[in-house]
């Protein structure tokens, strides 16, 4: 009994030991897997965690993933508890998550803000998707893939800043051309299930449809399951936006109705940490010529077709 | 002899259960991560469950007296968004610390507006509690979803004297935990050192023979309610103050579960009659330590529920078999 208490406290002592050993302490805080983007942010942080241990070991990691943002805030403060030197967070909800994050900028932490920007400027690194891009390269794709004629229905995410420029950049683009009309343009808050539903009521609404644009992936697989449910075969084009696994592998495949997507990409947590990472050892950025990693940066919406599917493809991921 | 067994009834399992379990989880967590023992982190856990634990005080009066309230997450994001509407029309008016005071007057009258519904209903409608604070529990969640566009209420971050007070600190302690401390005092106090105390006992225990003494049990239950409007009032006025904003789908979301969880871990049967305040409060604390200690382990959070379900009713079993026991020993 004695030895076996004893041996818990040398093993104690040990883990203490190592995890004092770590120069670099970097916190993660993301929300849990609420839907198919967040589980593919769960992914993509864990790899990006795993792939940085495996390289070094001078950086400890602390991942939390919380359900709401009241929890998320508590996260957060359990995480200073354990003296993290930077913090990569993608927030549950900007208002909320300002205050803590404040905080945590203020007592001389390196702070990573991913996609979901905060109200004040308490961040060292803004790292997010091109939001208008994502509207923008759907738009052009659509009408060419239509050769500039055709009915269209959209289906938009949840009424915010980041559905909006979606929404008007992919509206902006499809004005360009004349014979393309949208006909209807309805939240489906980024859910397959929501995404179903509107799509059935599109499909009794209208007798003529050419292309859909869902925003989501998780949507376009409620929309598919509408439309074959429907037993109509008019529609000529399905896209999506985001690049999920399901998605993209449909493109890679040939699938008739569902010949490219566009990026929105979970693996941003990824870059995150990594800016973390650079920021917080003060390592400048391979090719650039500055000693600070950018303060702000804007992934690409890249557009995924048939011929560049394989890069894009990431089985692993849940997303 | 006498005297001595009465000692030993005093302090019975059902009543030091909480306590060891308590004290088994501390030493476990000091164990299980080298962050635990901190001071900081251990105000952190409880100024964490301060929100709950405020609730859960309400809730132990109306827990004793037979009922139940699973409108309390709602009516926190109700009473705590209704108050930020009210504050940034109010600080365009008058100075800050004034607009405030009235703001923390609104989301008072709000939460006793609240209870005092859910205890009209319970005692004038003769409705099952269970039933009437799960039809306020979706009027007040809807109406400030209505209120708030489904969105955040937000205070201008211009004025952040609501954020000091919410994430500030007295004396080096978190200003939550001063106010669940003195809410805890107040309550104690009220449970076992006045007449309306006793009289919650008897009405939970035997509601006739409450009648029978001429105790107002409508009026008693109904007041239990509204005693919970007001401790959610002070949940709320935090919770808004810890994010300088309520968000109105998630703000309060599952704080009955967690409030009802703590009076149950902290002692009090949910069939009502008896029940301990200091209870809840370390019922509020186990589940606030449990989650900080997965968490400083680094347990997926998604196996937190998990955990915690397995202490809750862990907790209630010891309580049963305590139960048992005691009562084949007088037997």
């Amino acid at each position: 009994m004695k030895k076996a208490f004893l041996l818990v406290l040398v093993v104690l002592f040990v883990f203490t030991a190592v995890s004092l050993a770590a120069t670099y302490k970097i916190g993660v805080s993301i929300p849990t897997a609420d839907h198919g983007w967040t589980g593919g942010i769960n992914y993509w942080a864990a790899k990006a965690i795993e792939d940085w241990e495996a390289k070094r070991d001078d950086i400890e990691f602390f991942l939390v993933a919380s359900s709401d943002p009241q929890r998320q805030v508590s996260d957060i403060e359990d995480l200073m508890v354990k003296g993290i030197d930077a913090l990569v967070i993608l927030a549950h909800d900007s208002a909320p998550l300002t205050p803590i994050v404040a905080e945590v900028y203020e007592a001389g932490i390196y702070v990573v803000s991913v996609d979901r920007g905060l109200l004040l400027p308490v961040q060292d690194v803004y790292i997010a998707g091109d939001n208008p891009g994502l509207g923008r390269v759907a738009g052009q794709w659509m009408a060419e893939e239509l050769g500039g004629k055709g009915k269209i229905v959209a289906l938009e995410g949840i009424p915010c800043v980041i559905n909006t420029e979606r929404v008007e950049a992919f509206e902006a683009e499809i004005a360009k051309y004349p014979g393309i009309e949208l006909l209807d343009s309805q939240p489906a808050y980024w859910s397959a299930d929501t995404g179903y539903e509107v799509m059935s009521n599109y499909l009794q609404k209208y007798p003529e449809i050419d292309a859909v644009f869902a925003q989501d992936d998780d949507v376009l697989i409620g929309v598919l399951a509408a439309y074959e449910e429907s037993g109509r075969d008019d529609i000529k084009t399905f896209f999506g936006g985001a690049g999920s696994k399901i998605m993209i592998k449909k493109v890679m495949d040939g699938d008739p109705l569902v010949k490219a997507d566009v990026t929105y990409p979970p693996s941003m947590i990824a870059t995150g940490i990594s800016l973390a990472v650079f920021g917080v050892t003060g390592e400048p950025l391979v090719g650039f010529y500055q000693q600070k990693v950018p303060s702000e940066v804007i992934l690409a919406a890249e557009l995924v077709t048939p011929e560049n599917a394989h890069l894009y493809y990431e089985p692993d991921s849940v997303f | 002899m006498p005297e001595e067994k009465s000692f030993f009834k005093k302090i019975d399992i059902t009543k030091l259960g909480p306590l060891v379990a308590l004290a088994i989880l501390f030493v476990i967590s000091a164990f299980a991560s080298p962050y635990f023992l901190q001071v900081r982190n251990l105000l952190n856990i409880l100024s964490q469950v301060s929100f709950t634990g405020m609730i859960a005080l309400g809730m132990t009066f109306i827990i004793i007296s037979g009922g139940i309230d699973l409108s309390v997450g709602s009516a926190v994001a109700f009473s705590g968004g209704v108050m930020i509407i009210a504050l940034n029309g109010l600080l365009q008016v008058m100075s800050e610390p004034l607009a405030l005071l009235v703001g923390f007057l609104v989301a008072l009258g709000v939460g006793i507006g609240c209870g005092a519904l859910n205890g009209l209903i319970v005692t004038k409608g003769r409705l099952a509690p269970f039933i009437a604070t799960l039809g306020t529990m979706a009027i007040f969640r809807s109406l400030i979803l209505f209120f708030g566009n489904a969105g955040n209420l937000t205070v201008d971050f211009r004025y952040t004297m609501l954020k000091d007070i919410g994430r500030g600190r007295t004396f080096g302690v978190q200003n939550t935990i001063w106010v669940f401390l003195i809410l805890t005092i107040i309550l104690q106090f009220v449970l076992n050192k006045t007449r309306y105390g006793r009289y919650v006992c008897a009405v939970g225990s035997n509601e006739k023979v409450a009648k029978f003494s001429s105790i107002k049990v409508d009026r008693v239950r109904f007041m239990t309610y509204v005693i919970t409007g007001a401790t959610v009032a002070f949940a709320a006025f935090f919770a808004a103050g810890r994010m300088n904003s309520i968000s109105t789908t998630q703000v309060g979301d599952q704080y009955e579960l967690d409030a009802i969880a703590a009076v149950v871990i902290g002692g009090t049967p949910m069939t009502g009659g008896t029940g301990i305040i200091w209870g809840t409060v370390v019922g509020a604390i186990i589940l606030g330590m449990i989650s900080n200690m997965l968490n400083m382990v680094g347990v997926s959070p998604y196996l937190h529920g998990t955990v915690k379900g397995i202490v809750i009713i862990g907790a209630v079993l010891v309580q049963e078999i305590g139960k048992r026991s005691t009562s084949k020993l007088s037997n």
